[in-house]
């Protein structure tokens, strides 16, 4: 930094002399730049000094006007310059200005090319070659150049040094001809090249070089070829193969990949196996050379084609199931594996007998000549993915079955044992990902007993992420017996027992595992309910979260099964009505016999078929139409009809849960409509000015209020499109439309008023700038008129503009709503602490204690940088606490779940009080702004400019906030 | 041609007192050094006289390296090293070192202590011993003379095991000791890069076993002790000391630590304590994620397992004992069977192989009531589990390290013969390379194809460079000139020039002359002129010279013109070219000459 700044003191000093006007901003001087280099360069004596300034030159940016000049200092150099690491750094230097944003780098492209032919230094040589790839990349649309730099990359391909050979290969991948026929490419290149060849095969011919770095290249550069959209000749597959058997690595890596494209590309084409007569499609040939990278010396190359295996979906079934194949011998006699063992066990109709010595004992004897030691081909892949040592490689195989089962149900099933085996993996990370990859497959399979046995003893986990993920994945699984939903529930149960956190989760997973299962529950009720054919039994109690959790399981069974409520007993009918009314969303509505529907929500939910979605958004449009009709804010009855139409959306919000977003969007946006015309409706207006100094208390809440609802309108909601952004930002500059008026009219102060003036204006300027595109659809709007009235209005007096602004206001009419396709509101609900405790939290004050909160966020937008959890003490006191990145979890699309801890502390209280707990959504209006797609690079941001608008910044409270009773203590003396 | 002979002294065609001598390059190595457990006697260690009948072993080994700390390995040491008598070096891994002579001495103290044998190895010898141990690091190549060097690789196994690749010159053999393709809870999976060496030594304990994935093992395991756990019951497992003890330890802290689990697992102390305390220091030697999460916690320092004392085999409530010794045999484990096994609630978990006549061997095959010493009888009413729990390669283990080292020639040692042979005709099958399976004292010798480095000076190198055609046929061989001088003990390759001056020699020109008649009028100078004329048009690009004394000069090609004495229209052509351009003169004469001749008949009919 020190010397960035100086050197930034010694630009600026050599500035002076050359700018004539004073330099009012550092910007100006820059065509100066590259004087100065040359200055530098020319007073540098040694080459240690040259590299230094070159250095030090490289930390600045240069403007693209500036660039040739800068080059062209630097060719001169390049010229005299005798030291290779100075040169080098020249050549480096080229690279980095041609990158430059807005120079075509084409008017250097000749001197690039020139330095080539007398450098004889390799580094330098490939350095050069580098920049030369930069500029090929920066212009993509002149064929000739391509045609000339591919022509260099040819020239210099027998060079001696490596990494020559390396860029020019990379130079040939990026830039060679994918389109141009093969005649088209001898015009040019014939001369040089005396004959037929192209790219590809001049590539394959360093897959042989001596150095690895170089046979990598080569295979980087056919794939280049191939992302650039080439097509890769079927030749290559041969070649390709060849090198899997490399010595290193990463040649081993990049071949994997060239032969996994070669498969995608060719799999139907025949090739024959070697040592045989026999023949085999080329995608079973290629996925079983890659199968046997699995086994690989190198941990790399095994996460490489555990992955791509992943990706062979074409596959034949045979050799797919080869995978998970793996014969057992002991003393060369077969042996079952324990997953055959199980299966047979099960099947038998005997289940876990204990197990016996030698129960595993060996079977029939081995014909030692039918005994493959060495898998050939695809045998048993993933046994031996699965079982790596690191864990990297079973996290790709675990992803890799994952993909292969989901395209094929009985490659599924078979790959079940596999995968309920990796639960047991030694890190968590592995464990999780397995659980997850079974509930995406589980759609194809039905688990047996013993399957959900070993399933089944995860729920104990200490990790509160396998339960959930194991939860979810049980709401997704098919089980065969009705004992399985005993063993299921009954796992369940201690679950909640040793977990009791875990409560919504479980129940949850009841719920679906009942609905699932009707039949299966159905001979299971009276024991679940424990009701006995002739005495009655004790009613169980209410508040018990295990017996809510069977009635969940009984009740969504019931739903789908008419004849099971006749299993129930009398407090089961009453538990149910209670249940229904505080758990709605586990416990389905039933069809009761001698029962009415005793609300008339049931109604609503019991039949949300799609067509009731359509009725009500038919509706949503249908009062949106109806308020458009409203031409005036003055209009009489627009307020009624405003009123009404807000009402009426709020409650279909509640009830459709489908477009609650939508409606509620719509429904703020009416109420700023309504607030606005209220405000412009006061009497005040009409008022001298002296004497409303003290009602217009009413529209300046009004206007504050607006503003507010418009950052929520704007950031609370997701799926909104540029033009309903548009039609917040409108309304917002209404609302400060109606602050300036209400400031001109109480303040007397003519130095503030013109501030907010100037102020004002400039929003309206940058509304422009932001929305251009937008604005033929806002026509007769406030704006609309306003920018119409522009040039007067930046000329005239500040009391005129408010005037204007008065009667613009009063006169725009209202601007019509398009509701967007997808439109969801950010929402979070806390689920701990629930806020029901009596029992408050006793700590000593002075030091803190932890809450636990734990809170479900739907549809907010990268949460970790916008949620926030705010807690506010009796005294009014109110703390802001960021959760770490690490709290939030996603377990499903659109939402997200923040698992955290805060801190309270507070002085000693006499009394136990409540605190409130809420989550914020912070948000700033400079971060989500449309037009700044572009980041500043680190060296720009370097001259920080300040942002055009102000950034606002704000939190909006979007959860319910929940008490927590807690009571500080006086330390103890 | 030069030979690498190999020669097992124990664990050829047999397990157990592993011992093999390797002569590879004029070097003789001797590989482990261990114990036999199946015998009393002389037979119990390696025979050395077969190296020498009398005298110290010093001066016959110029090296002993030991894999891994299993005394059917490292046995036999102080043995040999003290009594026998050797003052090399000796070779180990780090850990091997430190656990080595824990196990020495508690053999030791067993045999002498215990059986009251005499004439056996003390303390201070295993420490004497212990002080010519050189350690290895992984990776690292350790020279072990000027030419003799030994590089270890990772073995799974056990704590510190090791293969060791030995090279000299260009030879190269390596030993795998006992090794682990399939990595477990506490120790990776053997690796070895593709060195390509002339023999590869494996061990061959389950030549004839593929088993099945250790998942299933591990959670047959963790289930079982689980529900017994959850009965209320107690569990013994006997285990030996060191190695599975430690694993199974971590599957349980692992497990228990899940599941929240809270009854006790207590270890039995003695030699096991000390051993802990080595794998806590070598992490390094463990595999992937205790090696991660070692800064967090090393899953060494156990939360839940605690020492054991004799009082809590009383206590109520459910419990899990690891003690020792393995097979039920003697010792603690036994002591806590027997006040265990009349409650059906508890069970006991075998983890390995039990020996013939061993109370683990009988309950095993389900033998329910046991006759103890003194007539007494016990029921066995817990549950009595097996469950098997290795550290060996098997079959398709042993062909995975295989396919990784390329090796030329394959030796397998340490595994019964029967299954040897199996495997032996396997490898020949699938790798097309020559297998061997020597018996004790039966020498393997293997003919190596050496290569012989020559240096090669670099002008010479770049000069022949230059002559040939584009680089990309690095595989190809390319002949080249120069000169090969053999100069105490080292080949170089020269130019010719370079040797020349180097042996001293003058250099000897070799030229050939040829005389050519031509029919020519003119005289001799102006014959000479007009071929030069001649030469001149034809052969454009080569520097031709018309010297004054009467020569032209092609290159290094000489023409000289002469008058014939009998006729002066018959000119003699006199062409004289060196050894080296001897092609050259060739084409002057086919292409240049006829068309001098032609051209001055025509004019002269």
């Amino acid at each position: 930094m020190a010397q960035l700044e100086k050197k930034r003191l010694y630009v600026r000093r050599l500035d002076i002399p050359h700018e004539e006007t004073p330099a009012k901003k550092l910007r100006l001087s820059k065509p100066s730049k590259s004087a100065a280099l040359h200055i530098d360069l020319c007073k540098a004596t040694n080459s240690t000094d040259a590299l230094q300034y070159l250095l030090q030159f490289a930390r600045k940016p240069v403007e693209a006007e500036s660039v040739e000049g800068v080059v062209r200092i630097l060719l001169e150099h390049y010229y005299k310059e005798t030291d290779n690491s100075v040169r080098l750094k020249i050549a480096s230097l080229l690279g980095l200005l041609s990158k430059t944003q807005g120079f075509s780098p084409d008017c250097i492209v000749d001197d690039a090319i020139n330095t080539l032919s007398n450098e004889k230094s390799h580094q330098v040589l490939a350095q050069l070659l580098e920049t030369l790839l930069i500029i090929g990349t920066q212009l993509p649309e002149s064929p000739a150049l391509r045609l000339r730099l591919v022509e260099v990359a040819y020239k210099h391909l027998s060079d001696t040094y490596f990494g020559v050979r390396n860029k020019c290969l990379q130079l040939l991948g990026c830039l060679g001809m994918v389109d141009a026929p093969l005649g088209k490419e001898n015009e040019g290149a014939g001369t040089s090249l005396g004959g037929l060849r192209d790219v590809q095969s001049i590539i394959s011919d360093y897959f042989g070089d001596q150095d690895p770095r170089v046979r990598t290249a080569a295979l980087k550069a056919m794939l280049q070829l191939h992302e650039r959209g080439m097509k890769i000749h079927q030749i290559i597959y041969d070649q390709a193969c060849r090198l899997l058997t490399d010595d290193y690595e990463q040649v081993r890596s990049a071949a994997v990949q060239m032969v996994w494209v070669l498969s995608q590309l060719y799999p139907e084409s025949i090739v024959p196996i070697p040592s045989s007569n026999e023949e085999i499609r080329l995608v079973d040939d290629a996925f079983g050379k890659i199968s046997h990278m699995v086994s690989d010396g190198s941990w790399m190359v095994r996460v490489q084609a555990a992955k791509t295996l992943g990706s062979m979906l074409q596959v034949s079934p045979h050799f797919l199931e080869q995978t998970l194949d793996k014969k057992l011998m002991s003393d060369l006699r077969r042996k079952r594996t324990a997953h055959e063992r199980a299966k047979e066990l099960f099947a038998s109709g005997e289940f876990s007998s204990g197990r016996k010595w030698a129960d595993d004992a060996p079977k029939e004897k081995l014909d030692t000549n039918t005994v493959n030691l060495i898998a050939s081909g695809a045998c048993g892949a993933f046994v031996h993915g699965l079982e790596d040592e690191m864990f990297e490689v079973r996290i790709a195989a675990v992803e890799a079955l994952c993909q292969l089962a989901r395209s094929s149900p009985s490659f599924a099933e078979k790959c079940l044992d596999f995968l309920v085996d990796m639960f047991n993996d030694e890190i968590e990370e592995v464990r999780l990902q397995s659980i997850h990859v079974l509930r995406e497959i589980s759609t194809h399979i039905t688990l047996r007993e013993d399957q959900l046995d070993t399933v089944l003893a995860v729920l104990e986990d200490s990790s509160r992420d396998i339960r959930e993920a194991l939860h979810e994945l049980l709401c997704y699984t098919n089980v065969s017996t009705k004992e399985c939903i005993q063993l299921a529930l009954l796992e369940l149960l201690k679950n909640l027992n040793k977990y009791p956190t875990d409560r919504n989760s479980v129940w949850k997973c009841l719920k679906f595992l009942g609905s699932r299962h009707p039949t299966l529950v159905l001979p299971l009720v009276p024991e679940l309910l424990s009701t006995h054919p002739y005495f009655d039994t004790p009613e169980p109690d209410m508040d018990d979260p295990a017996y809510i959790a069977v009635l969940v399981l009984v009740f969504n069974a019931a739903k789908s099964c008419p004849t099971m409520p006749a299993l129930f007993s009398d407090h089961t009918f009453r538990h149910y009505a209670y249940l229904r009314d505080s758990l709605s969303h586990l416990v389905p509505p039933l069809r009761l016999p001698g029962r009415k529907q005793v609300y008339g929500l049931d109604s609503v939910d019991s039949g949300p078929g799609s067509g009731s979605v359509e009725s009500a958004q038919l509706f949503l449009q249908q009062s949106l139409n109806r308020v458009s009709t409203i031409q005036n804010l003055e209009a009489p009855g627009a307020q009624d009809l405003l009123d009404l139409t807000t009402r009426d959306l709020l409650r279909l919000g509640e009830l459709q849960t489908e477009l609650a977003g939508a409606a509620d969007f719509c429904a703020t946006y009416l109420r700023c409509q309504l607030l606005l015309m209220k405000a412009l409706q006061e009497k005040l207006w009409n008022m001298a000015v002296p004497l409303c100094l003290k009602q217009n208390v009413t529209a300046t809440a009004a206007a504050q209020q607006i503003l507010e609802e418009t950052y929520k309108l704007e950031f609370l909601y997701s799926g909104l499109e540029s033009r309903q952004v548009a039609t917040i930002h409108h309304v917002r500059l209404q609302a400060k439309a109606l602050q300036l008026v209400l400031t001109a009219r109480t303040r007397q102060g003519l130095d503030l008023l013109i501030g907010s003036c100037e102020k004002f204006l400039q929003d309206v300027e940058s509304f422009q700038r932001l929305f251009l595109t937008e604005l033929p659809h806002l026509q007769d709007s406030f704006v609309d008129k306003l920018l119409e009235l522009m040039p007067r209005l930046s000329s005239c007096k500040p009391v005129e503009l408010v005037k204007i602004l008065q009667t613009t206001l009063r006169q725009s009419g209202l601007l019509q709503l398009r509701l967007p396709e997808q439109i969801h509101r950010a929402t979070a609900t806390i689920i701990e602490p629930t806020g029901e405790s009596d029992n408050p939290l006793r700590f000593t004050s002075g030091l803190v204690v932890a809450l636990d909160i734990d809170a479900t966020l739907e549809h907010v937008q990268d949460p970790q940088n916008t949620v926030k959890v705010q807690v506010l003490y009796p005294d009014g006191q109110s703390h802001v606490i960021h959760p770490k990145p690490g709290d939030f979890r996603k377990p499903g699309p659109h939402r997200h779940r923040l698992i955290t801890q805060v801190y309270l502390s507070h002085t000693a209280w006499t009394e136990p009080s409540q605190i409130e707990v809420r989550l914020l959504l912070a948000y700033s209006s400079s971060s989500t702004s449309l037009t700044s797609p572009s980041k500043l690079g680190w060296s720009e941001s370097l001259e920080s400019l300040p942002p055009a608008e102000a950034a606002v910044e704000g939190t909006i409270p979007f959860s319910k906030a929940v008490k927590v009773f807690i009571m500080p203590k006086p330390a103890r003396r | 041609m030069p030979e690498i002979k190999v020669t097992p002294l124990g664990a050829g065609q047999d397990v157990g007192r592993s011992c093999i001598l390797v002569s590879i390059g004029g070097k003789n190595i001797m590989l482990d050094c261990g114990m036999h457990m199946g015998y009393n006697d002389d037979r119990r260690f390696p025979d050395f006289s077969y190296i020498t009948q009398n005298g110290r072993l010093t001066d016959f080994l110029d090296c002993l390296i030991i894999s891994h700390f299993h005394l059917d390995h490292c046995g036999a040491l102080p043995y040999m090293s003290e009594m026998v008598g050797y003052d090399g070096p000796i070779y180990m891994t780090h850990p091997t070192k430190a656990i080595c002579p824990i196990l020495l001495e508690d053999f030791r103290k067993i045999t002498v202590d215990k059986k009251g044998e005499t004439n056996f190895f003390t303390s201070q010898m295993i420490k004497d011993c212990m002080k010519k141990v050189i350690p290895l690091n992984l990776h690292q190549t350790v020279q072990v003379d000027d030419e003799l060097e030994i590089k270890a690789y990772y073995a799974g196994h056990v704590l510190g095991a090791a293969m060791v690749h030995i090279k000299v010159g260009s030879e190269s053999v390596v030993y795998t000791g006992d090794y682990n393709m399939t990595p477990d809870r506490h120790l990776g999976a053997a690796w070895i890069d593709k060195c390509r060496p002339d023999i590869l030594i494996s061990e061959s304990t389950y030549a004839t076993t593929i088993r099945d994935s250790k998942r299933c093992r591990e959670r047959d395991f963790l289930k079982k002790v689980h529900e017994s756990i959850e009965r209320g019951g107690k569990v013994l497992i006997p285990v030996f000391a060191l190695g599975r003890a430690q694993e199974l330890c971590i599957l349980l802290e692992t497990f228990w630590e899940r599941m929240n689990l809270k009854a006790p697992i207590y270890f039995s102390t003695g030699l096991t304590e000390k051993a802990n305390h080595y794998y806590k220091l070598f992490i390094t030697w463990t595999n992937q994620k205790i090696r991660k999460t070692f800064v967090q916690r090393n899953m060494f320092e156990f939360k839940h397992i605690k020492a054991f004392d004799r009082s809590y085999a009383d206590n109520p409530g459910p419990m899990v004992v690891f003690a020792t010794p393995g097979m039920l045999h003697a010792g603690q484990s036994l002591q806590i069977f027997k006040k265990w096994a009349g409650n059906e609630k508890n069970m006991v978990i075998m983890p390995g192989y039990c020996v013939q006549g061993t109370i683990g061997h009988k309950i095993l095959n389900g033998q329910r009531k046991l006759e103890m010493e003194g007539r007494a009888t016990l029921d066995v009413k817990l549950q009595v589990e097996y469950m098997s729990f290795s550290a060996h390669a098997d079959a398709k283990g042993i062909m995975q390290l295989i396919r990784m080292a390329e090796p030329r020639n394959m030796l397998l040692v340490h595994g019964e013969a029967v299954k040897m042979e199996f495997l032996k005709g396997k490898i020949e099958q699938e790798f097309s390379i020559d297998c061997y399976m020597p018996a004790n004292g039966e020498t393997t010798t293997v003919t190596t194809n050496p290569s012989v480095p020559v240096d090669i000076s670099l002008n010479l190198l770049k000069r022949e460079m230059a002559l040939g055609g584009p680089l990309p046929d690095p595989k190809k061989p390319r002949t080249m000139h120069g000169t090969l001088i053999m100069k105490e003990n080292s080949l170089k390759l020269v130019s010719s020039e370079q040797a020349l001056k180097e042996l001293g020699l003058n250099e000897h020109q070799l030229r050939f002359t040829c005389h050519v008649q031509l029919q020519d009028p003119h005289s001799d100078a102006d014959t000479l002129h007009r071929i030069y004329t001649h030469l001149k048009s034809v052969l454009k690009g080569y520097t031709i010279q018309h010297l004054p004394d009467g020569t032209v000069i092609v290159e290094s090609i000489v023409i000289k013109v002469s008058s014939s004495a009998e006729d002066s229209n018959t000119k003699v052509l006199l062409l004289s070219w060196s050894y080296q351009v001897k092609t050259w003169t060739l084409f002057l004469e086919a292409a240049a000459l006829p068309g001098v001749t032609t051209k001055l008949s025509s004019r002269h009919p």
